[in-house]
């Protein structure tokens, strides 16, 4: 099924892809009243051991892009194609091999563990559904092998998720996500809820896993220090949208769409001396409901720099320079 | 003139399953008139036990104050009766906690959450208390303040609670305001936002601000003094300026390194800090840091050092046996 590597394909591309959530009222007759875009047409691909940022506030949509991909949600359009396939087309038995390739990390290490699971049994369950070691003496080296990839001890097996420290048990969660071998890994706000020590010590071990195995990451977050630090590009999303999508050092260095400045500027950096210096208007009001989202550009009612057309035309994502993508009309 | 609050030698404990844990294992600072002091620290720093415990609101049991004095515009908070204390908190005192849907009453309306505290505390009558609340409103930037305050808090966005928040802290003229994690579960945008206005008002009203965050940007833009916590004790404390370029206590030094910067080129690795935070029940008598310390000697596991005075700066205090050798080797971080 894998296309030969002499073609370089992009491992995933995702096309127009809209996700919309019905909004239902009433009890006994439910009728859908409205629509939630959670993802309302995005476009982007990733390519072999790339690392992908999508960075965005909460409710711009970027973990229901995470889930889509993960098939965890169906898309309501759009396609998602993956090492030249279209996800949306398996079979069931095609759609489990698949599940094995791509993996998830998720944010908080405290409910995504089961808490009445041994650590061991946590980490050795995908391999036993997906059927891959039947000997379980097998299965249990193959865990601790794992343990210590993430840099655990071995004998963690033995214990369950509360005697573990948060950093230690985001560790189990890699280990677990490692289990399958996969090849692409959507890591959804992975560090986001660690200790700031601690959180460095996961970043490392994700570079270092995907230096190690040649992994690809989707690496949703809304810390942007740390993605900047993590990734090769990244795609700010903002309402169900990709506003700006360039290489990591241009977009931080040379950011174009007024909400990517503003987020820029939102964040305060440990320097007292700079942030004296800095002038710092944060961004005006919040961001709308997506259920009613703004006419035209769903940026402009919080945008410093728009104009009269903004209210009523959506701006296509394009390209200004070589790789950087921006969707407002006002950048030239 | 006295500082406006003094926390002297305070201690609180918790009983648990597991044995004693001492939280918050006597902390001392001051905060004067109209300043902003920052508290820093990780998950189980005691930060916010701290911060509770000034204000007295660590449930009993499992938790008990077992030592110390807050002295506060002249009383010892520790010696006032529950009534009295009461009136402390949402009077002279106001408070803004990191959940705004948790701190809300959400069966009431946010008129009448901020009416009630003027009631209480002011013996304002139901008009005046009415005009105050939304000239408060007003005050905190929230539109259309007569609707508002007919409106329930599931009403309102996660920023706009918190800015409902901040008019109930400010409600009765506080002389200090205690912020724990107030922006911690806010957007980034919105972050800026609330703490652009908590910084703006602070500073035109001349109340004081105690803020509690794990965030080092947020003290950096906002803090005059800093003073960082570790396993229940204070580590270092000093003037903002002196923290971030001139740090040292072993576990600020690891702190402002591990943080990935926008300000600074990216680099090949972060510089985390080894190892984990240490279990509380099982703290013996040596400093709490050691095991992830890069300084570290045999001495280190004797005794607990306490704050003492680190030559350069009026004011800064670290608690390490070995801060004045570390200054030249913590000169890579400013």
């Amino acid at each position: 099924m894998r296309a030969p590597a002499s073609v370089a394909p992009a491992l995933l591309e995702v096309k127009g892809l809209r996700k919309h959530f019905p909004v239902t009222e009433g009890i006994l007759a439910r009728r859908t009243v409205g629509e939630v875009k959670a993802v309302d047409g995005i476009d982007f691909t990733l390519r072999r051991g790339e690392t992908l940022g999508l960075v965005g506030e909460s409710g711009c949509g970027k973990t229901t892009t995470g889930r889509c991909i993960l098939l965890l949600e169906r898309p309501t359009a759009g396609e998602i194609v993956y090492d030249g396939v279209d996800l949306a087309t398996l079979k069931h038995k095609e759609l489990l091999a698949m599940r094995r390739r791509i993996q998830v990390i998720f944010q908080d290490p405290y409910s995504s563990l089961n808490p009445r699971m041994k650590v061991g049994d946590i980490i050795a369950e995908p391999i036993k559904v997906h059927a891959i070691e039947r000997d379980a003496a097998r299965r249990g080296a193959r865990v601790r092998e794992l343990l210590a990839t993430c840099g655990l001890d071995p004998n963690f097996a033995d214990r369950y998720p509360h005697e573990m420290s948060g950093g230690q048990r985001q560790r189990v969660g890699i280990a677990r996500a490692l289990a399958l071998d996969p090849e692409f890994i959507i890591c959804d706000e992975a560090v986001s809820a660690l200790d700031v020590s601690i959180q460095a010590q996961i970043v490392n071990l994700l570079e270092h896993l995907r230096e190690r195995f040649g992994l690809t990451y989707l690496f949703i977050a809304h810390d942007l220090s740390v993605v900047r630090h993590l990734c090769q590009r990244v795609a700010v999303m903002y309402l169900g949208r990709i506003v700006e999508l360039a290489d990591c050092d241009e977009l931080f260095d040379n950011p174009l769409h007024p909400y990517t400045r503003a987020l820029l500027d939102a964040v305060p950096v440990p320097d007292p001396t700079i942030e004296a210096g800095r002038s710092f208007r944060p961004v005006k009001g919040e961001v709308p409901s997506p259920i009613n989202p703004p006419p035209g550009c769903v940026f402009h009612p919080r945008c410093p720099i728009a104009v009269d057309t903004c209210s009523r035309m959506r701006p296509e994502l394009r390209e200004v320079r070589p790789g950087h993508w921006v969707a407002c009309s006002e950048v030239h | 003139m006295p500082p406006l609050l003094t926390v002297e030698d305070l201690h609180t404990e918790f009983r648990t399953g597991a044995g004693i844990v001492r939280a918050v294992d006597g902390i001392s600072y001051a905060v004067e008139q109209g300043e902003t002091v920052a508290i820093v620290g990780e998950s189980g720093s005691g930060k916010s036990v701290g911060a509770l415990s000034i204000l007295r609101l660590i449930p009993d049991p499992p938790g008990r104050i077992t030592r110390g004095a807050v002295r506060f515009l002249g009383r010892d908070l520790m010696q006032l009766s529950d009534e009295q204390m009461r009136e402390v908190r949402g009077g002279d005192i106001g408070m803004v906690f990191q959940e705004p849907m948790t701190s809300l009453n959400p069966v009431l309306t946010i008129g009448r959450q901020i009416t009630e505290t003027l009631e209480q505390h002011r013996r304002a009558d139901r008009a005046a208390a009415h005009r105050r609340a939304v000239e408060l409103l007003g005050l905190v930037g929230i539109a259309d303040p007569l609707r508002r305050l007919k409106q329930y808090p599931h009403q309102l966005s996660g920023g706009m609670r918190q800015r409902v928040m901040i008019a109930i802290a400010l409600a009765c003229d506080p002389k200090l305001i205690i912020a724990d994690e107030p922006t911690t579960a806010l957007d980034v945008t919105i972050q800026a936002q609330i703490l652009e206005l908590m910084n703006g008002l602070t500073r035109r009203l001349n109340v004081a601000l105690v803020i509690i965050t794990h965030n080092l940007g947020v003290v950096a833009r906002y803090a005059k003094r800093v003073n960082v916590m570790y396993a229940g004790r204070i580590v270092e404390s000093g003037p903002a300026g002196a923290i971030y370029h001139d740090p040292r206590h072993p576990y600020t030094i690891a702190l402002l390194r591990s943080v990935p910067r926008l300000d600074r080129p990216r680099r090949a690795r972060l510089d985390p800090v080894d190892g984990q935070p240490p279990d509380l029940t099982r703290l013996d008598q040596g400093c709490a840091f050691r095991a992830r310390c890069r300084f570290a000697v045999d001495a280190c596991a004797q005794t607990r050092p306490p704050l003492a005075p680190v030559s350069g700066t009026v004011g800064h205090l670290s608690a390490c046996l070995r801060s004045h050798e570390i200054a030249a080797a913590s000169g890579a971080v400013a």
